[in-house]
């Protein structure tokens, strides 16, 4: 096995790991959490091909690197916002008591 | 596949299977931060040096943060006393097994990956600035603007909306009933008269 497909086969298994707990956790911080994950999962793909690509003077993986995990951190501030703003009105984040769209 | 490698991807991974399965939330976001820690280390032995400390930076110091802080202001850090998975956690685990075996079939059986690993490439802060400020510029630009209305936006969905009788100064009265805190999501005018 080449390192290539070991950096993708732990992404692939980092990606079916956060998807796993985004689709069966009942938890909305933890919903997000697995998005969070996938998206790293990926940023190391991106590296990945990067480093063993061809043409890596290029710098295009790293970019698309860092402008994946400025929108991740933008993504998160939104995400964990909406989560603060459903349990004041639900008071739960539990997602599956969270039914109605009109409180 | 140095031993390296290997060490860190399993501790990688064994952390977020743990933030994905543990009951407790702060022992999560816990895990999470180690899985984040362990992934800026896989950047950095790959050789991307920037990448790794820009992760450490914004998911191990800020995002983590982010996490425990509404962990704390949702009130559930708590270990839960129902179960803490959906009713329909088997499909989903299927459903996940079945992307990762798809995914692992198409990487280990996939003819047009390169098979020998090219010289470590030169990407110095240096050269990352140079490319950032002269083929990237208009990407950062639209990722500053992007931010700033993010941040903005989060702030406005977060803040604590009073409603207008409230804003009368309280002489004194101690007594006086605490409003309910509403949310943005109520409609504005909710009369109910008209269905």
């Amino acid at each position: 096995m080449t390192p290539l497909q070991g950096c993708l086969l732990v992404s692939a298994l980092l990606f079916a790991i956060g998807l796993a707990g985004a689709v069966t956790r009942r938890n909305a911080i933890l919903a997000l959490v697995g998005i969070e994950l996938m998206l790293n999962a990926a940023n190391l793909n991106f590296i990945a091909f990067w480093r063993f690509g061809p043409h890596p003077e290029a710098l295009s993986g790293l970019m698309v690197v860092i402008f994946s995990i400025a929108i991740a951190a933008a993504e998160a501030a939104v995400g964990l916002a909406l989560i603060i703003a459903i349990y004041r009105h639900y008071k739960t984040a539990n997602l599956d008591e969270i039914r109605n769209l009109k409180g | 596949m140095s031993l390296t490698f290997i060490l860190i991807a399993a501790v990688t991974l064994l952390a977020a299977a743990a933030a994905m399965s543990l009951r407790n939330l702060v022992h999560c976001a816990l895990s999470l931060v180690v899985a984040l820690a362990g992934l800026a280390a896989i950047y950095l032995n790959l050789g991307a040096q920037f990448v790794g400390f820009a992760q450490i930076l914004v998911y191990v110091g800020a995002v983590a943060i982010l996490i425990v802080f509404a962990i704390l202001l949702t009130r559930s850090g708590e270990t839960p006393n129902q179960a803490v998975v959906a009713p329909g956690w088997l499909a989903g685990l299927l459903v996940s097994a079945a992307v990762f075996t798809t995914l692992g079939w198409a990487v280990l059986h996939s003819t047009s990956l390169p098979l020998e690993a090219p010289p470590a490439p030169e990407a110095t802060v240096k050269n990352i600035g140079d490319t950032l400020m002269t083929r990237y510029v208009l990407p950062l630009e639209v990722i500053g603007l992007l931010l700033t209305a993010a941040l903005i936006g989060a702030v406005i969905i977060a803040m604590r909306e009073e409603k207008p009788e409230t804003r009368i100064r309280s002489g004194g009265s101690k007594m006086e009933k605490p409003t309910t805190p509403s949310s943005i999501l109520h409609p504005p005018f909710s009369s109910g008269g008209h269905r």
